[in-house]
């Protein structure tokens, strides 16, 4: 088009220029030839008439054509795509990668099985999905339609509402007046976390291959900020799950399958307890409730003793993936976009969900290592991350020799302030003790604070001391967490509990907050039951932090990840000033596997009915191609809801296998060995 | 820009006059050859601009064509634009404005008058309302797991309609699946909160009732497959256990609060059969115990009930013409109603239906006693102008006309089906009747080969249609036997699940069988003293009681009957007597205006979810509040009349 226009000017110079000539030779001519050019003139003149209609294309007619003409090339693109086969992608992504394999629903098919055991799925956090049934006047029009899941539109179009809606009372962990957001119901709660990003869709898709369909497969959805105990309180989760659960077994004369993912496994640990236990803390079921309706419990990902994430999570929202909604858009939230303080906002918010604590890692030192020792010392990751083809991947596998072995990495210190600490043996950390300190004392007038987070009460003094205490470990950090978060904390440890129970038989250990701690409850009275613990590895998994002291602007969240403290040849598991061990991202192994592992291998006083457990592990290895997606032998935290080995498993089991039959334990990493090297008394 | 390009071209021209004084000067004879040489020039760079400028003419055709949608695209991009930026209060603002300020929605209403949440809610839906989605398919249907077949934006239904009927059909012989075929109902609230998009069904109740407390935990949509029998959701899908469980639930969770019970259209003539399946003893019922209704349900409030059948039922099985049996039918009239594409739309859409055993469950009830007989009817006397006024379509100045003579000459709603307008108003000693049961079927002249749609109709050949024909009138009673004749197979499965009959003896042992539970007027309702049923339904709008049939010209593949179109009959929504119960009617009156919608104060079958006086007595009665404080029974038709007029045993 520009050349066009281009050409036009200089077409109508010549033209003048010619014409120019035959008024030269206007008084010369003869006649008819004078009125041949008259004729000619006229012609000229309306021509160019013509042209001057055309000249008046104007910027905007041509902004007009190009929006135009893309719009008609995209229809044309919708158009064919509509009209193309639908096994058209499926065909090209086989010329180029050979045959798929079948997906497992259907190879499982063709092996002649079929649906048996009904099937209960319990969504993690952050995958279930939220919608409005009360909010005040800045939601109006969203009544019933998702705040959290599907497209998060609303969290662009009115943030500051969207954080008021999801944010719970600070005090309560409940609801703040004036507002209800419900947990969605149904298999579309958390079928597809955003349009897209499957959670549990694959799953869903393949169990419909042998049958499975609504009557047979239950999404126990229930509101994942709030406590475990307050869902019952509040919305009666618990009791509909119950109810479910027998009615599905009623119906179809088989024991259920549990599949918990992240998250959920916590939940169900307490809903096995919740329901056993008598009727007004508990649901009533009798001792026997668990072995007679469930057959197995697969436990996908399983935070079982916790997540270092969530620490970090809490005490500067920086947790890489815990917050989804960081991944999702985190140019928007990590800078300080349009002064709304996005990350402030986002630590306020979710420190008012109880259910984040629920992952603080448990067991204290005696899982999780000391200041000098921790189970997985001497873990070398160069060695895994060699099938990551990452740009990381070379430089891990040249900084990933040897000589890492004779200087482990002290994982026990999970928050060090300054990397040289996170080394130091710790005959040479001078520890101040930081609980004394005096609070409060705030010399940064609060002007600036239409957004709370307690690190205002704390002031520079508390903070101060916070990190002069250097080096936290798993025991510490609860310390340190009910310093910086008081009331946070508070609640917290109203419905949860990290410690080891040495007496199982305390009466205190009835109460409802040590029921998700698997270290503090015992299982169910169920010897028939099998708990599998699946999980992915081969991915690096945060395990330590090394944080700094933020610069004292006014209004900051005053710690932070220290990013610039990257391994050098020594310690190629620190990278951005974050630890890794092997895990699936989010949990690390020692965490999902160590109760199947040795917790609860056998009889022990955990586990005193013996119910049989075994131990999946799905090694990650990332997908071909981007035609194959999030990849069907992925291992990490949600990508593996659709591992195929993993559906496999599923499906086998859910069609009546039983875990011997599956081939026992699947394990890769070094899950084992590491168990032997905690010293807990089982 | 167009301006500067004038201002140039002018300004060549004045150089150009300047220049020929100085070429006249110097009068050469070269001169003149450079004249016929430039003459030459011009004319090839004229002809040269010229093939330039038409193809550049050229251009302008799609380049206008481009900047046509460019403009389009752009000025809705713009409006959506403004429309996203409008505060949401904008479009209520503007009503108010023209209209006067709006009431409050009834549940804002009685929030302000301090009523909360008492007692769960449990909304049956009616026929075709609920959604089905896809759980296994056949090849055609790719793609498609877990999306919505029916209800949403139909969109299946278009783009592949062939797949889209062979999918939703059921099996002929058995009314459950065709193998390899899994279409499930959608569950939770969504199933029946819009059908389509932009048209609620229980969307506006769940948002009142919402604004008084409720949420999912104490509100449960019993979703259901309505194409299956009611049994055969049990046997299928355990849908009815899984609605006694779900009660159970909020009953306990409630602190022992029974429920209120919502059903609309076929789902009252479902939860008619429910409260009988969950007291009757296991292995056909589901073993609740006999007082089971009595300790969960705290009332029944049946909307739009056809608790004795429809009419509407029998022309839609008869020849699928009802108005709205088929509400795709509504949807897509112009689709549907003519023969396009060649794919005899309305016999695909017939043999579906015909596979759908629910629709049976509305075929008339208690035959000639309720609806009639050649002679006789319950609403003898009904002057369908006078509440017709009402009405503001074309059809009113033609019924006004006839209205005059209407009622000195009584319409004969006894004669559902007639042939011919003047047989349905001739004196019942003139009608001729031949028997039809007589006729010799399958003598069929046309030969079926061009029909892939097979309908019931080919095996009767050219003697059956021909024999019903000259029947001439059908009542209640005979209707049975002619869709006994004209659909055997169909039939066979619907007596199997339904029952059209009057008990005359109610403790006669077979009344155990399921298929009588459906059917009020041949069960009894649970014990259950403190249970209040009501009947909530719309009044004022024309409903179909009775038909003129004619032949329709013998083409091949076609329905041999057809809705002869030129006449029309009109009375109220099917209605009871012998159930102690309050009838709560509500009158129609249309949207003032299109702002407004589907209207505050609609009476229509659908549409009256919305009526808000409705949707105030529902919000009472949840919470807490008995027939007696809404004020007993509220009356505009002559129900009570026309009920006294039928001579049932009570």
């Amino acid at each position: 088009m520009p050349l066009v226009r281009r050409k036009k000017p200089a077409e109508t110079e010549k033209n003048s220029g010619s014409e120019s000539e035959s008024n030269i030779n206007q008084h010369v001519k003869p006649e008819k030839e004078r009125e041949e050019e008259t004729i000619d003139k006229k012609n000229a003149r309306v021509k160019e008439n013509i042209r001057k209609k055309k000249r008046a294309w104007s910027c905007v007619d041509s902004c007009y054509w190009l929006i135009g003409f893309v719009c008609t090339v995209w229809w044309v693109v919708v158009l064919l795509y509509n009209a193309m086969p639908s096994s058209l992608p499926q065909y090209v992504t086989e010329k180029i990668t050979g045959p798929m394999p079948d997906p497992p629903g259907l190879k499982l098919k063709k092996e002649g099985l079929i649906a048996k055991h009904p099937v209960v799925f319990v969504p993690g956090i952050v995958t279930g999905g939220l919608e409005l049934w009360e909010g005040h006047q800045c939601a109006e029009g969203l009544f019933r339609k998702r705040l959290w899941g599907g497209t998060f539109g609303e969290l662009y179009k009115r943030p500051l509402c969207w954080v008021e809606h999801i944010s719970l009372d600070n005090e309560t962990g409940l609801d703040p007046p004036g507002i209800r957001i419900r947990p969605v119901t149904g298999l579309v709660a958390a079928d597809y976390f955003a349009p897209g990003y499957f959670v549990w869709a694959v799953l869903i898709a393949n169990l419909a291959h042998i049958g499975y369909e609504e009557k047979n497969m239950y999404m126990a959805a229930y509101d994942w900020r709030i406590s475990f105990q307050n869902t019952e309180v509040r919305d009666q989760t618990l009791s509909r799950i119950k109810s479910n659960i027998e009615s599905m077994v009623a119906t179809s004369g088989e024991k259920a399958i549990i599949i918990p993912h992240s998250m959920g496994v916590l939940y169900f640990l307490h809903f096995m307890k919740w329901v056993e236990e008598p009727a007004p803390m508990g649901g009533g079921g009798g001792p026997d409730w668990c072995s007679k309706h469930i057959k197995a419990v697969m436990n996908i990902g399983g935070p079982f003793l916790g997540v270092p994430k969530a620490v970090s999570g809490l005490f500067s929202a920086e947790a890489k993936d815990i917050a989804v909604a960081r991944a999702i858009a985190p140019g928007f939230l990590d800078s300080d976009l349009f002064r709304f303080q996005t990350l402030q906002h986002v630590m306020k918010m979710s420190r008012s969900w109880d259910s984040t604590m629920s992952m603080i890692p448990k067991g204290g030192d005696t899982i999780w290592g000391d200041l000098d020792w921790s189970p997985e010392e001497g873990y070398v990751t160069s060695k895994r991350r060699q099938r990551d083809n990452d740009t990381q991947s070379e430089r891990h596998s040249t900084t990933g020799n040897p000589g890492s072995q004779t200087k482990s990495v002290k994982y026990g210190r999970i928050i060090s302030f300054g990397k040289d600490m996170a080394e130091a043996p710790s005959s040479e950390i001078e520890r101040i003790d930081f609980l004394d300190a005096i609070k409060g004392n705030n010399v940064v007038n609060n002007t600036c604070h239409d957004v709370w987070t307690e690190y205002h009460d704390m002031g520079i003094e508390g903070i101060r001391a916070v990190a002069e205490h250097k080096v936290y470990t798993a025991g510490s950090t609860l310390d340190l967490l009910n310093f910086v978060a008081p009331k946070m904390m508070a609640r917290g440890s109203a419905h949860f509990s990290y410690g080891i129970a040495d007496n199982l038989d305390d009466p205190k250990y009835k109460h409802y907050k040590y029921w998700s701690n698997p270290l503090e409850t015992r299982l169910p009275n169920a010897p028939n039951m099998e708990i599998y613990s699946m999980y992915g590895v081969g991915l690096p998994t945060e395990r330590s932090y090394v944080y700094k002291l933020s610069p004292t602007a006014e209004c900051n969240i005053p710690f932070q990840i220290d990013t610039s403290a990257d391994g050098e040849e020594e310690d190629g598991c620190l990278n951005d000033g974050v630890y890794h061990v092997d895990g699936d991202e989010t949990v690390p192994v020692l965490s999902a596997g160590f109760m199947c592992a040795k917790g609860w291998r056998g009889k022990t006083r955990f586990n005193p009915s013996g119910s049989r457990t075994y131990v999946r592990e799905y090694d990650h290895s990332p997908p071909a191609n981007l035609l194959e997606g999030r990849g069907t032998q992925s291992g990490a935290h949600v990508d593996i809801m659709g591992n195929f080995a993993l559906i496999e498993d599923v499906i086998r089991v859910a069609a009546g296998a039983t875990g011997e039959d599956l081939g026992g334990d699947r394990v890769y990493s070094d899950i084992f060995k590491w168990s032997e090297k905690i010293n807990l008394q089982l | 820009m167009s301006f500067l390009r004038r201002r140039k071209a002018t300004k060549a021209e004045e150089n150009n006059s300047e220049d020929p004084q100085l070429d006249t000067a110097s009068k050469n004879d070269d001169v003149v050859d450079n004249k016929k040489q430039k003459l030459i020039q011009k004319h090839e760079s004229e002809e040269s601009s010229r093939r330039r400028r038409s193809s550049s003419r050229r251009w302008t055709c799609v380049d206008s064509c481009c900047w046509f949608i460019g403009c389009i695209c752009s000025i809705w991009w713009f409006l959506l634009f403004m429309y996203n930026a409008m505060p949401a209060s904008f479009p209520q603002y503007v009503t108010e404005a023209i209209t006067g300020p709006l009431p409050d929605p009834p549940g804002v209403k009685l929030r302000k008058e301090g009523l909360t949440a008492q007692h769960p809610v449990v909304f049956v839906p009616g026929i075709v309302t609920g959604g089905l989605e896809l759980w296994e398919g056949h090849q055609c249907a790719e793609g498609l797991f877990r999306r919505r077949l029916w209800g949403g934006t139909f969109g299946e239904l278009y783009r592949r309609p062939l797949c889209w009927v062979e999918h939703m059909s059921l099996d002929n012989e058995t009314g459950l699946d065709s193998p390899g075929i899994r279409v499930r109902p959608v569950s939770g609230l969504v199933a029946a909160d819009y059908f389509a998009p932009g048209y609620f069904v229980w969307a506006v109740l769940i948002a009142n009732l919402a604004r008084i407390g409720y949420e999912e935990k104490t509100m449960y949509m019993a979703a259901y497959d309505w194409r299956l029998s009611f049994q055969n959701t049990e046997v299928r899908d355990q849908s009815l256990s899984r609605i006694k469980s779900n009660v159970e639930l909020m009953v306990a969770t409630n602190g022992g609060k029974k429920v209120v019970v919502i059903p609309h259209s076929m789902g009252v003539i479902y939860f008619l059969h429910f409260m009988k399946w969950v007291e009757a003893p296991a292995p056909m019922g589901g073993g609740g115990g006999s007082n089971w209704c009595a300790k969960h349900i705290k009332a029944v409030m049946n909307i739009g009930a056809p608790f004795l059948g429809v009419p509407k039922a029998v022309s839609g099985l008869f020849s699928i013409e009802a108005k709205d049996v088929a509400v795709a039918r509504a949807f897509a009239p112009g689709v549907l109603d003519k023969d396009v594409f060649g794919l005899q739309t309305l016999q695909h859409m017939m043999r579906m239906t015909r596979t759908w055993d629910s629709t049976m469950s509305m075929i008339p009830k208690g035959g000639d006693t309720i609806w009639g007989g050649l002679d006789w009817s319950p609403e003898g006397y009904f002057n369908c102008s006078a509440k017709k006024l009402k009405n503001n379509d074309t059809n009113t100045a033609d019924h006004n006309g006839k209205g005059g003579l209407g009622s000195t000459k009584r319409v004969n709603y006894g004669r559902i089906i007639s042939f011919g307008k003047d047989v349905a108003e001739i004196h019942s000693s003139k009608i001729e009747m031949v028997d039809f049961r007589g006729a010799f079927k399958g003598s069929n002249l046309i030969n079926a080969t061009k029909c892939d749609v097979w309908t019931e109709y080919h095996e009767m050949g050219i003697e059956g249609v021909k024999a019903i024909a000259d029947y001439k009138v059908y009542t209640a009673g005979s209707i049975l036997d002619l869709l006994h004749y004209v659909a055997p197979k169909m039939m066979a499965r619907g007596d199997a699940h339904f029952s059209y009959g009057i008990a005359d003896n109610l403790d006669d042992p077979k009344y155990q069988h399921y298929k009588y539970w459906s059917n009020p007027l041949e069960t009894k309702l649970p014990n259950a003293p403190d249970m209040e049923i009501y009947s909530m339904y719309g009044v004022g709008v024309p409903t179909e009681r009775a038909y003129v049939y004619k032949l329709t010209p013998p083409s091949e593949c076609y329905i041999p009957f057809q809705i002869d179109t030129s006449a029309e009959g009109g009375s109220e929504d099917s209605c009871l007597k012998g159930i102690h119960t309050y009838i709560r009617e509500y009158n129609h009156a249309p949207p003032a205006n299109l702002l407004e919608g589907r209207g505050t104060q609609s009476g229509a079958h659908v549409d009256i979810m919305g009526n808000f006086a409705l949707i105030e007595d529902i919000i009472r009665v949840a919470a807490g509040a008995t027939g007696e404080d809404l004020g007993g029974d509220r009356v505009y038709s002559d129900i009570f009349k026309w009920s006294e007029n039928i001579n049932l045993q009570l």
